[in-house]
């Protein structure tokens, strides 16, 4: 294969991984973080009471994550075909990846804020804070460094979990490796495919990391 | 200054258990317990622990109480039910006129704007600035940014950190930060101030600078303080009024020097010796017996306050008995403002030397109490 050809099907095939970890880290911290402070606060005796409900949705977020990706991409096709129409190409690939980013923010998140130190939450209270504001003026700027870490984890296993939606044709990295560096035997592509996510995973995970730093503000020294 | 020394000597004393049928806003009192109890855990007894018992407490209104105990005694659960942080199981807990239990959220809250709180471990948020976590009950309370900027700043100059404002508790030092966590709970100007074991986490010297913050707070913005301890240090520095607090039951409670100097309880007692330095030393005590035998020494121990604590009353016995006398143990100490001595001696246990020393006290009024006697 030429290296201009190479480069192209490259090119290509990271602006669909892009797209796809995007839309989904996205879309997936938006509807899994919520879900997160509600696993973390909502225990016996915390900020918003509701043991019953933190069971069942801690049940249901514990079934969506043990269930294996490929399966979970194969299962939910009823579901991808009536939100996207159709049941193959990165469009219908952002579907299952969503579906599966939720519950692993949700889990991340509720540890991150887990961390934070309940004296914090107990001086708030103390200050007259609704459980609201103890969410979003304590809870969340303390758990920010955590929190940021992370989504950084997240958008990393998104990349990794992208390379299996091309068993419906979602395209990306992943799927150009197995077309063409393992189905038609071009060690090449193969090569440049993982040369590629690794410097796509090292990119995230520097960028999630240096922005962690900065909201820490627990190590300063004077 | 005078007058504001004045009027905190004036202010009344004593807590005091008072009758429930008292109305419930009270110009002497900020805080009263009325038969208090809190009870942990399941709905049978076996399971249940009482952390408090049937508590009756007055904080008198302008000035600082210390509520001393060990740990477990059931005094951080007590500073709790004050801001609602815990509720009673029964019993009244009355603030400043309001009843905690019955107050809806809404209303608690409303309570807590006028009621600061600190903390052992200071409990500043990591990810604000001094300025920004002083700001926080500010914008809890929906103040606009004008207003609170107007608001911290004197308050961080208050407690003498105007040049860390924008600092990171993390680059604070442990004093430092329970300085911001003073101006924290200042902030919302409130009217009570409850203090959680505020300088068990300080070395002795920082904690002598805390008290002296707290002390002055108290003076000049006449703010009431109620505060729990497990150091006595602490309510002999400052408090004016103490409770001593025993397994979830108030066991001594008056005047700060009051219940110093005539402690009666067993853990009141315990508490002090470590404090006052009152312990006689172990080789003595081991040897004290109960009743003289020929030739023996009598230990008396000598209390010296209010205007014997000024005289040179030891040189005068010295002359008066006209037997040698030894100082074994001896300590002269202030508390809450108040000289304090408290001086073991022992001298010949023979009748007529007993008698001289006896007509001495009566004369000079000076307190005593025989210890034991030694070979």
């Amino acid at each position: 294969m030429s290296p201009d050809m190479l480069f192209n099907l490259l090119l290509k095939a990271l602006g669909q991984t892009m797209q796809m970890v995007a839309v989904a880290g996205i879309i997936g911290a938006l509807i899994g973080l919520p879900i997160g402070v509600f696993l973390a606060t909502s225990g016996k005796g915390e900020l918003f009471p509701a043991p019953v409900s933190n069971r069942i949705i801690g049940a249901i977020v514990n079934a969506a994550r043990s269930t294996p990706f490929i399966i979970l991409v194969v299962a939910i096709i009823p579901f991808t075909r009536l939100v996207t129409g159709t049941s193959i190409g990165t469009y219908a690939a952002i579907v299952p990846l969503t579906v599966a980013t939720i519950p692993f923010v949700a889990r991340l998140a509720e540890a991150a804020i887990r961390e934070v130190d309940k004296g914090l939450i107990e001086a708030a209270r103390a200050m007259g804070a609704t459980p609201l504001q103890i969410v979003f003026k304590v809870l969340l700027a303390e758990a920010k460094p955590g929190l940021t870490l992370a989504l950084t984890l997240t958008l990393v296993s998104l990349v990794g979990y992208s390379a299996m939606v091309g068993a419906v044709g979602g395209g990306g990295l992943g799927d150009l490796g197995i077309r063409y560096g393992y189905q038609r035997f071009m060690p090449d592509v193969m090569l440049a495919v993982v040369v590629v996510l690794i410097v796509l995973v090292q990119a995230i995970q520097s960028a999630g990391d240096a922005l962690a730093r900065r909201f820490d503000k627990r190590n300063r020294k004077t | 200054m005078s007058i504001k020394v004045q009027t905190l000597l004036e202010a009344p004393h004593g807590a005091v258990s008072i009758p429930p049928e008292q109305p419930l806003s009270s110009p002497t009192s900020m805080v009263t317990f009325e038969a208090v109890t809190k009870r942990f855990g399941g709905a049978d007894d076996k399971s249940q622990f009482t952390a408090l018992d049937g508590i009756d407490l007055s904080v008198a209104r302008g000035a600082i109480t210390g509520i001393i105990g060990r740990s477990g005694a059931g005094k951080s659960t007590l500073i709790r039910l004050v801001n609602g942080l815990e509720k009673a199981t029964s019993g009244r807990v009355v603030v400043d006129g309001v009843e905690v239990g019955g107050l809806s959220e809404n209303g608690l809250r409303d309570l807590r704007r006028q009621v600061g709180m600190i903390f052992q471990h200071f409990n500043l948020l990591s990810s604000r600035t001094a300025f920004d976590n002083v700001a926080l009950p500010l914008e809890i309370a929906g103040l606009d940014r004008q207003a609170i900027r107007a608001k911290v700043a004197p308050l961080i100059d208050l407690v003498g950190l105007g040049d860390k404002s924008d600092r990171y508790p993390a680059e604070l030092s442990g004093g430092q930060k329970q300085r911001i966590g003073i101006a924290r709970a200042l902030a919302t100007s409130p009217k009570l101030l409850l203090s959680d074991e505020a300088t068990s986490a300080l070395d002795p010297e920082t904690t002598q600078s805390i008290l002296a913050l707290l002390k002055r707070i108290n003076a000049e913005l006449g703010l009431t303080v109620l505060l729990i301890t497990h150091e006595m240090e602490v309510v002999k520095t400052i408090a004016s009024d103490v409770a001593v607090i025993d397994r979830g039951k108030i066991v001594e409670a008056g005047r700060t020097f009051d219940v110093f100097t005539g402690a009666k309880h067993e853990t009141t007692r315990s508490l002090l010796s470590a404090a006052l330095g009152t312990n006689l030393p172990d080789w003595i005590r081991s040897n004290l017996k109960p009743q003289p035998s020929a030739g023996d020494r009598v230990l008396v121990r000598l209390i010296f306050f209010g205007a014997t604590a000024f005289q040179p009353l030891t040189a005068r016995l010295v002359t008066e008995l006209g037997a040698d006398v030894n100082i074994l143990a001896g300590t002269i100490e202030e508390i809450a403002g108040e000289p304090y001595g408290s001086l073991v001696v022992a001298y010949p246990a023979d009748p007529a030397v007993r008698e001289r020393a006896e007509r001495f006290y009566a004369a000079t009024g000076l307190s005593t109490e025989v210890l034991g006697y030694v070979a």
